[in-house]
């Protein structure tokens, strides 16, 4: 549930919006659980032997926990803690704080890392924010691996003396790190978001790359840093790290600004009475989910978003609104025009070429074997109509027909409507994963 | 850059004989080369991958480090020779004035930050051990003086070069905070190569290169992003218009009219940039309007005018969402509000009505007089002037009313163009203008 609420617009409505499909899984249950346990198991550990390098151990703390107060929001609503992690990492993979060899234990690093991540969390509580216990779960176990698998290899004196092996050890496992924390991201989004595993981790992984580049660089910087500088590396490289932080945070705010202003600026069809309200942002989020049910990456995901909040955005440019502003009800012509009419408005903005075209092919028919009786003099030329289109013209056919209404059995009377029409209105598979959708939708309700 | 003044010329050549006399002087004993040319190949590489900053105008790169970390290693000429290595960086663009005036520009930067250095108390070589904590002092000062040198000798060939007809605040804009801001925070990075150099050799700056280029891929992807925001929203202010082309292109130039007063009275540039936001999204509820009441010639009744009176809440309802905009929205709502108290939807009066709104309230009249209506042409820039200043302390705020047309005198307006009607044309054509002070929406009298 914490992933979509990014995806709903404002506080006031969200409570309202929330759907069934989007409650908490089991997923994240387990994984916040497993680590729970590794945590607890560390804690008594550490406790029974006592904290090694108690200045070191509070310094990194804090480092960790003043990065979990800085988290940041990245594209598609994924919360990370670029300073924290770094922090930890650095922790687990340290040899030598100046000249002082370190020993300290996995489980110490485990304890210190979450004793960190809990206070940095406290502020988000104080503020109202939502914990978000399983990012923090999934940091904690990426943490953990390397620290069991480096720390007994710290005090190996080979690691010690020879750079090049230390090197490339460290690298290996921060890159272990990175992919462990993409490939857990994505499992628990295939759990909240019913999306395909495969889908799921190339988009984390791409999303991901450059700040975990970052990431890992920094902790590894860190950790080689502490040598010369002892525990001043942790200073000095919070600067840059901070800089680099408030670079994506005000790129993914744009990016959130962006999406928002769409949304927002979609409903003045709404407000014009052209269309029934609500229509647009119902259109986008089932769109979005039969999309995600396809299997479309994230990229093409959002383009399919601004596409459908859009779709309508052509009836501004009609002289009266069509009644009830129910575009499956009037003519096709009248409808090719509308699309034609929102594809030229979007391709003003020049920089949303594919959402344009996705607008403009969203009447077409799946397959074109009638244009006579369809009123048209030509039939389509040449390929079928982009996926995102036929996603469009079937989620719009769908909430035409059925509206704002929850009633299920409306709601089966619509996609069977819909199922009939295959034949060459409907792309037959958008129109079975509209149905796996709805019916989701209706089985939890 | 084009034809430059005398002044101009002579101050790109005080810097560059200064620049080339400082290396020249040396001294090159015991310069350990060594650092030099890994750390130029550094600089080399990160000037080629430099990103563009308004309009091509600038250009930023991450090159201070490898700077920094030369002061640290070579001491102030080895800076000096990692700095000039910027004019092997592969970019096109700047033409040989410009490569050479970067060179010099750099080279003296870097010559300076490594005596600030020795002048701190900064050894140069690589750290050890000993060197922490005592070497950050020195390295912060070497730092500051890099990027203060940096930013004034750019700023001052920027205030030399400017078009005689550009925005004076224009130049520092730019400059500024942030950016000077995020170069120190880069400089940082400097120590951590040097420091790191006697760990892990010349792995150092190669693990330092990844974070930097991170951080430009996002200020990059931070720009691109931006411009498409903007080109968005100008797209769909303008499918609002299309419906009335009398309109066409208001928001547009509202939304100028706004920034020209905002900047004129010194606004940060941030409520600058929301106030432009605003200035187009003014009207968005006027969607909200039946056509038919727009369309209307005769007087107005009650319930259309409180039609009409509704538009800017109409609009805030619309744009409430957008996260970012939090003082656009007062501005949206209120852009109908008169200081004598009159206005609607809320007849707020004086400093009671916020500040965005009394901007966008002159703006947003000036457009509408100089614009062709229905019932009679655009008026000439004067007499809107005019009609503003006798509405000046009754419908506006005198002090909004004096940054305009102050700004106008400086700037001048672009106006809207006499809109040619099509044929086929869908738009309808408004019969009288809310916006418009000199024709006052006609309202039947109810008594």
């Amino acid at each position: 549930m914490s992933d979509l609420a990014g995806r709903t617009p404002a506080p006031s409505s969200r409570e309202m919006r929330r759907y069934p499909w989007q409650v908490r899984d089991s997923g994240q249950l387990l994984l916040v659980v497993a680590a729970g346990v590794w945590l607890v198991a560390a804690v008594a550990q550490t406790a029974a032997e006592g904290l090694q390098d108690p200045r070191i151990a509070i310094a990194f703390g804090a480092l960790i926990a003043f990065g979990e107060v800085l988290r940041l929001n990245l594209p598609g609503d994924r919360e990370t803690a670029p300073i924290g992690f770094a922090g930890a990492l650095a922790y687990a993979l340290l040899i030598n704080v100046g000249t002082k060899f370190v020993q300290h234990s996995a489980e110490q690093v485990v304890t210190v890392a979450a004793i960190g991540m809990i206070i940095g969390a406290l502020p988000h509580l104080a503020v109202g924010r939502p914990a978000r216990v399983s990012g923090m779960a999934v940091r904690l176990l990426c943490v953990a691996c390397v620290a069991y698998i480096f720390r007994p290899l710290a005090s190996n004196s080979a690691v010690e003396k020879h750079w090049g092996l230390a090197v490339t050890l460290m690298t290996a496992l921060t890159v272990l790190a990175l992919l462990l924390e993409a490939v857990l991201t994505a499992l628990l989004r295939v759990d909240e978001q019913r999306a395909r595993f495969r889908v799921a981790l190339v988009d984390e992984m791409r999303v991901q790359l450059p700040l975990g580049a970052a990431v890992g660089a920094s902790a590894l910087l860190i950790a080689f840093a502490a040598e010369v500088m002892g525990l001043a590396a942790l200073a000095v490289f919070t600067a840059p790290l901070l800089v680099t932080q408030v670079a994506f945070r005000r790129y993914a705010g744009i990016r959130a600004t962006y999406l928002q202003t769409v949304r927002a600026l979609a409903k003045v069809t709404e407000i014009g009475g052209y269309v029934e309200a609500g229509h647009s942002e119902r259109v986008s989020r089932l769109a979005v989910a039969i999309g995600r049910e396809l299997g479309i990456h994230e990229p093409q995901l959002l383009e399919l978003e601004y596409a459908a909040l859009m779709h309508d955005i052509g009836q501004l440019s009609l002289h009266d609104p069509i009644p009830g502003g129910a575009t499956v009800l009037v003519s096709r012509q009248d409808q090719q025009r509308i699309a034609e009419l929102g594809a030229d408005v979007i391709q003003q903005a020049q920089v949303l070429g594919s959402v344009a075209e996705i607008v403009r092919r969203q009447n077409e028919p799946y397959r074109d074997t009638d244009h006579a009786a369809n009123g048209r003099a030509e039939p389509y030329q040449g390929s079928r109509p982009p996926l995102s289109s036929r996603i469009i013209k079937a989620a719009n056919a769908f909430d035409d027909l059925v509206g704002s209404s929850l009633d299920p059995g409306r709601a089966a009377a619509a996609v069977q409507r819909l199922r009939l029409d295959t034949a060459s209105e409907y792309d037959p598979a958008t129109v079975e994963a509209l149905s796996r959708v709805v019916n989701r939708r209706s089985i939890l309700l | 850059m084009g034809k430059l003044s005398r002044v101009a010329l002579l101050y790109i050549g005080a810097v560059v004989v200064s620049a080339v006399v400082l290396v020249a002087r040396g001294p090159f004993t015991g310069l350990r080369w060594q650092y030099v040319v890994f750390l130029g190949i550094l600089v080399i590489v990160s000037e080629s991958r430099a990103t563009q900053l308004r309009k091509g105008q600038l250009t930023w790169s991450p090159s201070s480090a490898a700077m920094l970390a030369s002061v640290v290693l070579a001491g102030p000429v080895g800076a000096a020779i990692v700095g000039a290595c910027t004019a092997l960086g592969l970019r096109r663009g700047p033409s040989i004035l410009q490569r050479v005036f970067n060179t010099a520009m750099y080279a003296l930067s870097a010559y300076l930050a490594g005596r600030a250095f020795l002048a701190l108390g900064g050894q140069v070589g690589l750290p050890d051990e000993q060197s922490f904590p005592g070497i950050i002092a020195p390295f912060a000062g070497a730092a500051l003086v890099l990027v203060v040198a940096n930013h004034g000798l750019l700023s001052g060939v920027l205030w030399l070069t400017r078009p005689p007809d550009g925005t004076p605040s224009g130049v520092g804009v730019g400059l500024s905070g942030r950016l000077l801001l995020s170069d120190l925070g880069y400089a940082a990075y400097g120590l951590l190569i040097a420091a790191l150099w006697s760990v892990v050799g010349f792995f150092a700056p190669l693990l330092v290169l990844i974070p930097l280029f991170v951080a430009r891929w996002a200020v990059a992807q931070f720009a691109e992003q931006q411009k498409a925001y903007e080109a968005t929203v100008g797209a769909l202010c303008q499918a609002v218009e299309t419906k009335d082309f009398y309109t066409r292109g208001h928001s547009d130039r509202v939304s100028r009219g706004s920034v020209m007063i905002a900047r004129e009275i010194g606004m940060r540039s941030e409520r600058v940039e929301a106030i432009r936001y605003a200035g187009m999204l003014h009207d968005v509820g006027k969607l909200g309007v039946p056509t038919k009441v727009l369309q209307k010639t005769g007087k107005l009744t009650e319930e259309e005018y409180a039609a009409i009176q509704l538009h800017p809440m109409r609009g805030l309802d619309i744009v409430r969402e957008i996260g970012f905009l939090d003082e656009a929205l007062a501005g949206i709502m209120h852009h109908h509000e008169r200081i004598d108290g009159r206005g609607y939807p809320m007849g707020l009066a004086g400093d009671e009505i916020p500040e965005f709104a009394r901007v966008l309230a002159v703006a947003d009249a000036f457009d509408s007089m100089t614009s062709t209506r229905s019932y009679r042409g655009a008026r000439p820039v004067a007499e809107a002037i005019e009609e503003l200043r006798k509405w000046s302390g009754t419908q506006f705020d005198p002090a909004f009313v004096d940054a305009f047309v102050a700004a106008l005198k400086r700037e001048g307006w672009l106006r809207s163009e006499a809109p040619v009607i099509a044929a086929d044309d869908l738009a309808t054509v408004t019969a009288q203008d809310h916006d418009d002070p000199g024709a006052p929406l006609r309202v039947i009298d109810s008594l």
